[in-house]
């Protein structure tokens, strides 16, 4: 499955060149239109079917925008030290805790390498209590100086976690599935068109540092309508307390209704689960005032954008490796396929 | 004005839930302008044409208020809630809120532990009880949204409500619509959606509206409480003529345009210097290729807690003000 490729590509924010090239192969023969604007977004546009249209012919389709982020959070190389060992700064949201004792791949090389730890043996017992920030770590590619790490790398090299994908049965297990699981649904929903609107496929860049691919491919399109589509934060783990999971694994696909970026619409939201109602699709909200997404910039691009986020639950996302289950990826896939086919204009309270 | 004032702030509108209260704006404006209409986010825009000399002119007061949004109903039925807006914890406990369909909920805390008595309690500590016996009878969901729930109260001179930001706004626009007559602008009056949570609505109407000239009304704080933090602006010495905020500064020749008229018709008025918050002015400054903006503020005790507290006078001049300013020609 694609999402295999997706999650093993190489593609921190800013360098999403090679999950683009996937994505591209995946979808070339499927779209009408195509290309990739000045920041690097993939705008693909798969007209509507006048035959799909069952409000009639007339009046143009609606113009729906629904995105995935390509980018990944990772690393950057900031400096080579005399030993060879190489210092590097986060690329999007990354919590330190993760980083130490993992493996990395290094540059368009794709040089592997580990980010260093002292051995427990050698720390003392207050450091086993501390948090280590990663300007005290290193990236250790296994050259003996500064030169010899020159030949290997070079400042401003990316650095992406180097995890293998894995099908666990119900579940799935690699890295990046935020957002590569929302690119892979929306590969699955243009190939399973057409749909009685003009759906752009839009696969933006630097998501994770900022929105920035999304708000300027909302500005060329001008959208009606805009859905995301995300792998998200899913907090599933047994607590003490009676408090929210975010979202749970296996509960079907999540629909925000507010988070720090945006407000969803709520004709569209209630679109969504009349659509999952009506055909048995599990859906669940997610816990609102969590994360942000490209709606945030979508949605207030020009005039203005309706927008919704319908997302994968996804364990342990900005780690190095994370978890999906299969039937929620299933059911998003076909929630929105399905939510596509009943989106008339009048949704959004346009005259046709 | 008083009776138009109390419909708007006793009614349900917490930010991306402005459904009810932009009907009762409708209704209120219905037959006031040449044209009406809502665009993609909500925002409710009314158009009075003027002549070809005029200027496009974009008024905006927002619509929305804060509120509290449920974020979990855990096994017994209980709602736990995070804000929407500025909401401040201390106002919280023992209030009560309402969702859109009326549903009422009290706020209730968890044990506080007796080194905590004198702190404020967080907002996780705190649940919302709607009176479901368990999970199942509870009438609302994740995600629905509450207001606060608090009657309007006329003190004579000074008036209280629960959501004077921004109600007092949207009750000038209209007793402003109602008394210009007429006016050689373009003059589109803004009710905006989302405010509060990041002046969203102003941003996309500005974009499509293309203004030449912006205002926003929209409260401002005072400094005339007992130990207040130092602020030179009193209920009742007039309206406010924005200087600065938080995150904008006014255009000079807005703010002088303002304070020209206001002495010309003979109202008091004072300048607002306001060190943190901000309104719709900021992000109508900066649409497109910028738009010279300003704002006319209200002087409002207790903001963003559901006791507001305003001068009716303050209200009636700011009123005789705008209708002023659009009356006339503008030079900037």
């Amino acid at each position: 499955m694609i999402l295999k490729e997706l999650s093993e590509a190489f593609g921190v924010s800013g360098h999403e060149e090679a999950v683009r090239q996937i994505i591209f192969d995946a979808v070339r023969d499927d779209v009408d239109e195509y290309e990739v604007d000045s920041i690097g977004n993939l705008i693909t546009l798969r007209r509507g079917s006048a035959q799909a249209r069952k409000h009639g012919t007339s009046g143009a389709p609606l113009k729906v925008m629904v995105a995935a982020h390509m980018d990944e959070v990772g690393l950057m190389i900031t400096h080579i030290e005399d030993n060879g060992q190489l210092r590097f700064a986060k690329v999007g949201g990354i919590d330190d805790r993760i980083l130490l004792a993992k493996a990395v791949y290094v540059g368009d090389k794709k040089v592997p390498g580990v980010i260093g730890v002292k051995p427990i043996h050698l720390q003392e017992r207050k450091e086993r209590n501390q948090v280590i920030k990663c300007d005290k770590m290193t990236i250790d590619i296994g050259a003996t100086s500064k030169a010899e790490a020159e030949q290997m790398v070079g400042i401003g090299d990316y650095v992406a976690f180097a995890t293998s994908f894995a099908d666990l049965g119900p579940t799935l297990k690699g890295k990046a599935f935020d957002d590569r699981a929302g690119c892979a649904v929306l590969v699955e929903i243009i190939k399973g068109g057409p749909y009685p609107c003009d759906l752009y496929g839009v696969f933006t860049v630097q998501e994770e540092v900022g929105l920035r691919g999304a708000r300027v491919a909302a500005y060329a399109i001008e959208p009606d309508v805009a859905f995301v589509l995300e792998g998200t934060i899913c907090d599933d783990m047994p607590k003490k307390k009676d408090v929210s999971p975010t979202t749970e694994l296996g509960k079907g696909p999540a629909i925000t209704v507010m988070d720090r970026s945006f407000i969803a619409d709520r004709r569209l939201v209630q679109l969504l689960v009349d659509t999952a109602t009506e055909l048995g699709i599990p859906y669940q909200f997610k816990q609102p005032l969590m994360g942000g997404t490209d709606a945030g910039a979508i949605h207030k691009t020009k005039m203005g954008v309706p927008s919704a986020v319908v997302s994968v639950p996804s364990r342990y996302i900005h780690s190095p490796v994370c978890l999906l289950s299969k039937s929620d990826f299933e059911n998003a896939v076909r929630l929105m396929q399905e939510t596509l086919r009943r989106l008339t204009p009048a949704t959004i309270g346009k005259n046709e | 004005m008083k009776e138009l004032i109390k419909k708007l702030v006793e009614t349900y509108g917490p930010s991306g839930n402005e459904e009810q209260i932009r009907e009762i704006i409708r209704a209120e404006i219905a037959g006031l302008t040449d044209e009406v209409r809502t665009d993609a986010l909500g925002n409710l825009i009314a158009r009075k044409r003027g002549g070809s000399n005029g200027k496009r002119v974009m008024l905006a007061a927002h619509m929305d208020e804060i509120g509290v949004i449920v974020t979990h109903v855990d096994e017994k039925g209980f709602l736990r809630f995070g804000p929407v807006g500025g909401v401040w914890p201390h106002t919280l406990l023992g209030g009560r809120v309402v969702f859109a369909d009326g549903t009422v909920g009290v706020i209730g805390t968890e044990k506080i532990e007796d080194e905590n008595r004198k702190k404020v309690i967080p907002l996780d500590k705190l649940f919302i009880d709607v009176g479901a016996v368990d999970k199942e009878s509870v009438p609302v969901r994740v995600g629905d949204v509450a207001g606060f729930q608090r009657p309007f109260a006329d003190l004579g001179k000074r008036l209280v409500a629960k959501s004077f930001d921004d109600r007092i706004g949207c009750a000038i626009l209209i007793q402003v619509m109602r008394d210009l007559k007429e006016t050689p602008h373009d003059v589109y009056f803004v009710f905006s959606v989302q405010e509060e949570v990041g002046l969203r609505g102003a941003t996309t109407s500005a974009y499509g509206i293309e203004p030449q000239i912006g205002l926003s009304v929209d409260v401002t704080l005072t400094g005339d409480t007992p130990e207040a933090r130092t602020m030179a602006v009193e209920l009742g010495k007039g309206p406010a003529i924005k200087v600065k905020d938080g995150r904008m500064l006014a255009h000079p020749g807005v703010k002088r345009l303002l304070v020209e008229t206001a002495e010309a018709i003979g109202i008091p008025y004072q300048l607002e210097v306001l060190d943190g918050g901000t309104t719709d002015a900021t992000v109508i400054q900066v649409s497109r290729e910028g738009v010279p903006a300003g704002c006319v503020s209200i002087p409002c005790r207790y903001v963003h807690t559901p006791s507001e507290m305003v001068d009716y006078d303050d209200v009636t001049n700011a009123v005789k003000l705008l209708a002023a300013v659009l009356e006339q020609p503008i030079t900037l």
